[in-house]
């Protein structure tokens, strides 16, 4: 992806909407995306909020954001998104409501509501065209009520609902469900997966989906310490490991067509992502679980060999001659040092 | 004003567009899809400058519909029966932000057995979330409840949305004469819409609904609510004299018919009212003393007008359209709870389930009830049960249909 906007640390604004303090847990993967996603998106937001553990940015009398605040419900943060954006333009037509007041109406949920409770509302604002933005920070998890399997949770991981038992030791039997397939095959203007490891590429993502008018979706990965269980301090570094080790491609589609924005210069084993996470020590302890850490490897490469092999134009630069490096040989982007 | 023949849907729709509702989320559902059509065809015509967006569901039309009002525009939705349950969630959502619109809902039995014709467990179904409720009688009723419905919605003391109420069939398909106002005339009694709070289009940011974890404070903003409803049994009165003043009609929340010197009062509610006033007409050319109390505002329940409609009367019938399983009516409880603590409470107070999925009243089933509150030996238990209206003809009638059920093919 060739950057217009965000082409060092430098040009990502200093200036918080989401300030520190808040209830949500140390490390939290999705905040430290939030933060990012909407230094990038600016000021003027409205975020409609699914119940979700981000519910409890906003906790009576406080919020940590700069932008206004509704809580739906779980099922429905779409439909609210489509009241909100609604009224907003009535007003605007009626001149209640200078063109300079607008907002940007955000969906801000889990993959809970994501991928399971919420997609028939998601799949509703789509069909109507609805101008907003989707917001998913994806734990892999029913994070908020104590790590339950939800239709995002990677094959082997041990939940809440899959623990690990002497009569089923495998953690999660089911592979994960594609959300970023589910909304691009129906063409919207913008789809996205970012990592808080890799600041310039998610912020000029915003910057490039800020153009398109329509829905716009960004799954953020979204390490999560106690759910995950790894120690606070690691979140950067977990998400890093995702995107090196191929389990999370870094990618945008537009109207459809899929660009993969950052491609590791050699991919690290997976190995070295899962064994960095309690939710995975089952794979390791007390014998190697040599079986699941092959599949979930098969897994990662027939990924990466169907994407050449089928969408090869998805590891072009899109200005092709333009880009920095590019192509599957493009540069490392290690930002994620700096932060 | 204009004078013309409209049903109980279309009357609805007017009340909608002489409200000048900004925003109309909607979702299909029988009985009440006359209503979302009307609006359509106006908000595509231009006859209606209002923006109608067909939803996923009604989970989501409500949902779009509190996005909407939390904005700061007139929203306006409507459904019916097993669409007002799907919703559910959301109403409690919306009441609990004070939003002020208003919800028309086509009364229809709920499933299982699924069924068409009316009765009144899906309304009461949403007594509890802080809706206001009015139950109509006539179409007239439904396009005026609207209006009224804005006006109390909106007052800064209430803000509280508000259900209107029409039984599905017997009134939204039914055709009445209607004196529709004039627009200029409605907006005398209902000016445009401004928040008396915070919205999302606010220059400065507001957070609605955010997370309250202290007991105390949730408690606060619960009473708050309920505070709020009793205030609205105040204004009321007012605005229903306003709206009578400039309208020549009065909507009062319990309407007393042929009450004067009643020494037995019927109880009910909704279009299957209009049957029992023909029955007391019937019994008082028979010279029974009787008389119907129409319970128009089931939310917040008015104590007091109902107290005064019963009190000193020799027997009360309470007929209930609905079944709260394993307790009975529903609103017989809640007249009993009224009643209780007057010293000439009426002696005998029974309660009568009719009207379940739309079954008619019978003929000698109002003499039946009548006979009953006039044998004044009823014992307390009996008070407490319910009588579930059934004939001996309909059992047999099940009966065939049983036949038919079972037989082998």
């Amino acid at each position: 992806m060739k950057r217009e906007k965000y082409k060092s640390l430098r040009t990502i604004s200093r200036q918080d909407s989401v300030v520190g303090g808040g209830p949500l847990c140390a490390g939290c993967g999705g905040q430290l995306s939030l933060r990012l996603f909407h230094k990038a998106l600016g000021e003027n937001v409205i975020f409609v909020n699914a119940a979700s553990c981000s519910t409890l940015l906003a906790t009576y009398p406080f919020t940590p954001l700069s932008s206004s605040w509704l809580y739906m419900a779980m099922g429905c943060a779409p439909a609210g998104a489509q009241g909100v954006r609604d009224a907003l333009d009535i007003l605007k037509a009626k001149g209640a409501l200078p063109p300079e007041n607008d907002r940007k109406v955000v969906v801000l949920s889990g993959d809970g509501a994501a991928q399971d409770i919420g997609l028939q509302s998601t799949m509703a604002a789509i069909y109507r065209g609805l101008d907003f933005y989707y917001f998913c920070y994806d734990n892999e998890s029913y994070g908020n009520t104590g790590f339950q399997t939800s239709a995002s949770t990677p094959y082997g991981a041990r939940t809440a609902t899959a623990p690990i038992t002497p009569s089923s030791p495998h953690g999660s039997l089911h592979e994960r469900r594609d959300l970023f397939e589910i909304w691009r095959v129906q063409k919207p203007p913008y789809v996205a997966t970012v990592a808080a490891a890799y600041p310039l590429d998610l912020s000029e993502k915003v910057y490039r989906a800020s153009k398109l008018s329509g829905p716009k979706l960004f799954i953020a990965l979204s390490p999560c310490p106690p759910g995950w269980d790894f120690e606070p301090e690691w979140s950067v570094e977990v998400a890093r490991l995702a995107v090196e080790t191929g389990i999370w491609p870094l990618k945008e589609a537009i109207h459809g067509a899929v660009s993969h924005t950052y491609v590791p210069r050699k991919f690290k084993p997976v190995e070295e992502y899962l064994k960095r996470q309690g939710r995975f020590r089952h794979l390791f302890e007390p014998e190697r679980d040599a079986e699941t850490i092959a599949h979930i490897q098969a897994m990662v490469d027939d990924y990466w060999q169907t994407a050449l092999r089928d969408s090869p134009t998805s590891f072009l630069p899109r200005n092709a001659g333009a880009d920095e490096g590019g192509g599957v040989k493009q540069r490392r982007d290690n930002d994620a040092k700096h932060l | 004003m204009t004078r013309t023949m409209l049903t109980g849907n279309a009357a609805a729709a007017w009340g909608a567009r002489l409200a000048e509702v900004d925003y109309v989320p909607a979702f299909p559902i029988t009985p009440q899809t006359e209503i979302i059509d009307t609006l359509a065809r106006w908000c595509r015509d231009g006859e209606m400058p209002a923006k109608l967006v067909m939803m996923d569901s009604e989970h989501s039309m409500l949902a779009a519909a509190l996005g909407a009002a939390a904005t700061g525009v007139r929203v306006f939705t409507a459904t019916s029966s097993q669409g007002l349950v799907y919703g559910f969630e959301m109403l409690y959502a919306i009441a609990g932000l004070r939003l002020p619109l208003v919800l028309v809902n086509v009364s229809r039995a709920l499933a299982n057995p699924i069924t068409l014709e009316p009765d009144h467990n899906d309304v009461l179904s949403a007594r509890d979330t802080g809706f206001l409720q009015f139950h109509c009688e006539t179409s007239q009723e439904v396009l005026d409840s609207i209006l009224l419905g804005y006006r109390m919605a909106e007052h800064a003391k209430i803000l509280l949305p508000v259900i209107v109420n029409l039984d599905g069939f017997y009134l939204s398909f039914t055709r009445e004469p209607i004196d529709v106002p004039n627009l200029a005339e409605v907006r005398q009694f209902l000016p445009g819409f401004a928040p008396a709070y915070s919205v999302l289009s606010d220059k400065d940011s507001v957070a609605l609904g955010a997370t309250v974890l202290d007991p105390s404070l949730y408690t606060y903003f619960k009473h708050q609510m309920h505070h709020a409803a009793e205030a609205a049994l105040e204004i009321y009165p007012q605005i229903v004299a306003e709206f009578g003043e400039r309208f020549g009609r009065r909507h009062d929340a319990v309407e007393e018919f042929m009450l004067d010197d009643a020494d037995y009062v019927i109880v009910m509610t909704n279009s299957f009212a209009s049957m029992g006033k023909a029955e007391v007409k019937r019994l008082r050319s028979a010279g029974k003393k009787v008389g119907l109390a129409r319970l128009r505002m089931v939310r917040p329940f008015p104590v007091d007008d109902l107290q005064a409609a019963l009190r000193g009367r020799k027997g009360v019938a309470v007929i209930d359209q609905n079944i709260s399983v394993g307790k009975g009516g529903i609103l017989f409880s809640e007249i009993a709870a009224a009643l209780y603590g007057l010293i000439d409470r009426p002696p005998v107070l029974l309660s009568f389930i009719g009207g379940l999925g739309g079954r008619r009243f019978r003929p000698g089933e109002f003499d039946g009830m009548l006979e009953r509150l006039e044998r004044s030996e009823e014992t307390s238990a009996e008070m407490a049960r319910p009588h579930l209206l059934f004939t001996a003809a309909e059992c047999r009638e099940v009966g065939r249909f049983f036949a038919v059920a079972e037989r082998e093919p």
